[in-house]
């Protein structure tokens, strides 16, 4: 039961709880980093471990958190984590460093992370907290990998730099489109992943708050 | 001089959009933009949040953790102290406060505009555009004064984004819109839209 129960935990959140498409958390950090498909690993990478551990350590000292200075004591644990991921970065990745700019930091201030924090450590033992940390930092990345992967290949015709799609410029037949590298391709993007994704598992569908009705008159109004 | 932060103040309202152009702030911006009327409310607590917020880490930053900056002190163990890697953990922590004595006061002497803003002062604190602003702020190099022009102006801008989205949500409760697309995914697509709207002012020189 348990095992069943920590996959659940692991893999719901991945296609049918998707942090991005269906809770709208998380979505500041995920479309200004996804140019290439080099920073967005990076960012996801970073995003799995500060959840995870931020989920554990939340959840291994949450009944000793008083109430009332909770967010503080989460923020406090988070903030450390980001810390510790931006000095590795600076020491061993700086050209990633740079390109990734203030958006490491931003990790703080990330919804996904106190959200998870508040809603699931505070009151579930620290292995399942880590797993569902796990979980949601994946559902995250899967949704960057795709803008991520998208925008650098129709953009730029490469994949991780490496050439899929020879430009035009270069003597090969495809023509970049400009488009992907600037802001608003991303929110296209994102867009059309929750159009696939909700197309797939309609049961995530909005209502809408006003339904149509039928042209009543028997002519169409000009 | 004044010229030199008037254009600071244009770029950070229209060219450098906190919303449209860096993404900051989205979570709030996309599930609190559904009536004008709140959208502006929320407009104007993150207005004056980041007019205050941003010089005030300024000081931070060139009166305590930057390089050298405690010389003031005297002691020689602190000439050359270079404390920046606390950074986040001080500006995240003196947003908070910010926000929390900002709400008290409101509370105790303007209650009426303290109603009127209710949940949306504390989700504040956990707004990107707010840390958004500060880091910039350290990155780009700004003075005290830049820092307030700066501070008030990616304030205006984002406010003035998330009013314009409210107003178009507002209109688009009777439109057709495909199943799958409703609610959130139209939104991703009205953002890009507006996003690429306010691309036509980049390049503007001042």
């Amino acid at each position: 039961m348990a095992a069943a129960k920590v996959t659940e935990v692991l893999f719901q959140p991945i296609f049918s709880n998707n942090p991005i498409a269906l809770q709208i958390l998380g979505i500041c950090s995920a479309l200004a980093i996804t140019t290439t498909l080099q920073t967005t690993v990076t960012m996801c990478l970073a995003v799995i471990f500060v959840l995870t551990c931020s989920n554990f350590f939340v959840s291994l000292i949450r009944t000793h958190i008083p109430t009332n200075v909770r967010i503080i004591v989460q923020m406090t644990i988070i903030t450390s984590l980001v810390i510790l991921v931006d000095q590795v970065l600076q020491a061993y990745a700086y050209e990633i460093s740079r390109q990734l700019s203030v958006f490491v930091g931003l990790i703080i201030t990330n919804c996904i992370i106190l959200g998870r924090a508040e809603a699931f450590a505070m009151n579930n033992s620290p292995g399942m907290a880590a797993a569902d940390g796990f979980g949601n930092a994946v559902g995250y990345s899967v949704v960057l990998l795709f803008v991520g992967a998208s925008r650098e290949l129709l953009g730029s015709g490469t994949l991780a730099g490496a050439e899929i799609l020879r430009p035009v410029a270069e003597g090969g037949w495809y023509a970049p489109n400009g488009l992907m590298l600037l802001p608003p391709a991303a929110f296209f993007l994102i867009g059309a992943f929750i159009w696939l994704l909700r197309a797939w598992k309609p049961d995530q569908v909005e209502e809408p708050q006003f339904r149509i009705a039928p042209n009543s008159r028997s002519v169409e109004a000009f | 001089m004044f010229e030199h932060y008037l254009s600071l103040f244009i770029r950070a309202v229209f060219v450098e959009n906190m919303a449209l152009a860096f993404f900051l702030g989205m979570c709030t911006f996309l599930a609190i933009s559904k009536k004008v009327q709140t959208a502006l409310g929320l407009g104007v607590a993150v207005v004056v949040v980041l007019t205050i917020t941003v010089p005030v880490n300024n000081l931070l930053l060139h009166h305590l953790l930057d390089e050298g900056a405690l010389a003031w002190t005297g002691i020689p163990a602190l000439q050359s102290l270079d404390m920046r890697f606390l950074g986040l953990l001080c500006y995240i922590g003196v947003i908070a406060a910010i926000v929390q004595i900002l709400e008290m006061g409101l509370d105790r002497y303007v209650p009426a505009l303290y109603n009127a803003l209710g949940i949306f002062l504390p989700l504040i604190t956990v707004n990107c555009a707010i840390l958004g602003a500060s880091l910039f702020m350290v990155e780009r190099h700004y003075s005290l004064g830049e820092s307030v022009v700066f501070g008030f102006g990616a304030g205006v801008g984002w406010a003035l984004a998330i009013v314009l989205l409210a107003a178009i949500r507002e209109k688009l409760k009777y439109s057709d819109v495909p199943a799958g697309l409703q609610g959130l995914g139209i939104t991703f697509i009205i953002v890009g839209l507006m996003s690429l709207g306010f691309m036509s002012f980049a390049g503007v020189q001042l």
